[in-house]
């Protein structure tokens, strides 16, 4: 294990009957990483992280955390580790302070004032006293995440941690990991099948696919593997391809699919381009950006959907 | 291991469903004893009525321990099932719930867990039976008075006052053990389902099926029912005979006991190597 990985699997393996969850998987995590876990629906990420976090046995191989066997040293390879695994799920009939004190003393001890700082951390100070059984599943999703971080874990596993939150709580939670990543120094494994949340909060990803691993890297190598484009949809095609053809600062290269341009591009350059389209007398329906990283990421997954 | 047995404490009886028993046991026992007070000596002439043909009785033979006795032998077969809609949603009341993914990703051994789950199993029953015996003896002394007790078992025996309250004290400490077997069975069966109401009723179907072969008159069953646990389960009213038999009550202690701990090491075996998909 090199000096900065401080999560590792081996070869790791799960078959349910005849059917392999996950197969031959070799992950690396760096310390200080936002590692992003990739994959559709039923990709096998839960799975991989119910080994990870030893609430399933692996068929074969091995996982590594702090450089401590799992399977031979359970106690210390998950003393610095927090999580959620899938959907928050608490003592409804207990309060939230109560439900940490509790996952408290599994950790080995914590303090009131650690219990205030993580429910403070997620907005929850002032509903600490509540039983559980009151809160929205958008609370329980934050308390899932004050439960990860009670024993202020190293090292934090969220499985789809915005899964079921409205565009403002997976806001949080994206503001909250970056926060984590970048003020706490946490090194954060977090597993999604949207690609576009990986894609704003990782360093570095792993796509999985039926089991298996597609591919691992930065997450800027990954996209520096193909430019990204933008769609436009307009008329008339004569005054686009004149446009677009007078605009070389702007336009690398452009095809025609369709009745629609793709055209390679700067994001940035957006703006720029739309006014020149306007003044080309270009009734201009829409300018959609693409990632090429989404296309990959589709390619690699047999088009599986990553639902943006 | 004392703060996880503590936290173990806490689940437990911050559940509605761990006040069930207590609270049948808060209704039946004062109304049956209420009733019993205004029927009078009429209840102790129907229990006595063919030994009457033989006897005189004399003195305050209806009392509270006699009260009691009659209530303990009538609640001994119902008590297991309000055990067990504790002890069987102890582990699968977890993966019901979906709380097994928050405490099973810890760095505390599953062994300890399943041991803070046993302590609160243990600790849920002897309080209970404890909370039914203090409540019946308590309150059936109130209403009815105290006095020599008669015991009507396979012939009659009047036992003295000065002895009555420690054979009580005794009969409730043993009438614990086999609520403890029982209370291990819906442990075994909840160690390995993700529905709590499974463990409770595959509990009493077992007790249902050993009681049947127990009573049941057939010669097959002969060599081997002395191993039914639901056969030394009233091994407390062995305390009510004079002598006691210590060595027949050791036997179903012991008895007992091998189910109690098989029971148990399974529960834990199959909790340890489980995997968790819930």
């Amino acid at each position: 294990m090199s000096n900065d990985s401080i999560l590792r699997t081996h070869n790791l393996s799960k078959q349910y009957k005849k059917r392999w969850a996950v197969k031959n998987l070799n992950l690396e995590v760096h310390r200080g990483d936002v590692f992003g876990f990739l994959g559709p629906n039923g990709a096998g990420k839960s799975t991989t992280i119910r080994m990870l976090l030893s609430l399933i046995k692996p068929a074969t191989g091995e996982v590594e955390l702090f450089g401590h066997r799992l399977h031979t040293d359970r106690a210390r390879a998950l003393r610095s580790v927090g999580g959620i695994v899938e959907k928050p799920d608490f003592y409804l009939y207990l309060s939230a302070r109560k439900n940490l004190e509790l996952i408290g003393a599994l950790n080995g001890g914590t303090t009131k004032a650690r219990i205030q700082e993580v429910l403070g951390l997620v907005g929850l100070k002032d509903r600490g006293s509540d039983k559980v059984k009151t809160y929205s599943h958008g609370m329980k999703q934050r308390l899932g995440i004050a439960q990860a971080l009670l024993s202020d874990p190293e090292l934090v596993i969220l499985d789809e941690p915005t899964n079921g939150l409205d565009p403002q709580g997976m806001k949080e939670v994206r503001q909250l990991i970056q926060h984590l990543s970048q003020d706490r120094k946490k090194t954060i494994f977090l597993s999604s099948h949207l690609l576009n949340e990986i894609e704003l909060v990782a360093t570095r990803m792993a796509i999985i696919n039926r089991g298996e691993l597609v591919v691992q890297g930065s997450v800027q190598e990954l996209l520096a593997k193909g430019d990204n484009y933008v769609v436009i949809e307009g008329s008339p095609a004569t005054s686009i391809r004149k446009v677009l053809k007078s605009q070389r600062r702007i336009v690398q290269r452009f095809t025609e699919r369709g009745g629609a341009f793709e055209v390679r591009m700067d994001f940035k350059n957006i703006p720029a381009l739309n006014v020149a389209l306007v003044r080309g007398e270009v009734k201009v329906g829409a300018l959609i950006p693409k990632r090429s990283l989404e296309q990959y990421f589709l390619s690699l997954t047999d088009g599986q959907t990553s639902d943006r | 291991m004392g703060k996880l047995l503590y936290y173990e404490l806490i689940k437990t009886f911050f559940k509605k469903r761990t006040y069930i028993g207590f609270l049948i046991a808060a209704i039946i026992v004062p109304l049956v004893e209420v009733a019993i007070k205004f029927e009078g000596d009429r209840f102790l002439q129907v229990a006595t009525r063919r030994l009457q043909e033989d006897f005189f009785f004399i003195g305050n033979l209806f009392n509270g321990w006699f009260v009691s006795y009659q209530i303990m032998n009538a609640l001994w077969v119902h008590v297991p099932l309000l055990i067990s809609f504790v002890a069987g949603d102890l582990l699968a009341g977890e993966a019901t719930a979906g709380t097994y993914r928050l405490l099973l990703i810890r760095p505390v051994s599953r062994t300890r867990i399943f041991l803070a789950k046993l302590g609160a199993t243990v600790l849920y029953t002897f309080s209970f039976v404890s909370f039914l015996g203090v409540l019946s003896v308590g309150l059936a002394l109130a209403l009815l008075d105290s006095g020599d007790m008669i015991v009507i078992e396979n012939g009659i025996l009047i036992l003295e006052e000065s002895s009555v309250a420690w054979r009580f004290l005794v009969a409730f400490l043993l009438a614990v053990w086999p609520m403890l077997t029982i209370a291990s069975i819906a442990l075994l069966f909840s160690s390995f389902v993700d529905n709590a109401i499974g463990p409770i009723v595959a509990t009493m179907g077992v007790l249902i099926v050993f009681l049947v072969l127990t009573v049941l008159p057939l010669e097959a069953f002969d060599s081997i029912r002395d191993g039914f646990f639901t056969k030394h389960m009233v091994l407390w009213q062995k305390v009510f005979a004079d002598p006691i038999p210590w060595d027949d009550i050791q036997h179903s202690a012991i008895v007992l006991g091998i189910y109690t701990v098989v029971s148990c090491i399974s529960a834990w075996v199959i909790f340890v190597k489980r995997d968790i998909l819930s």
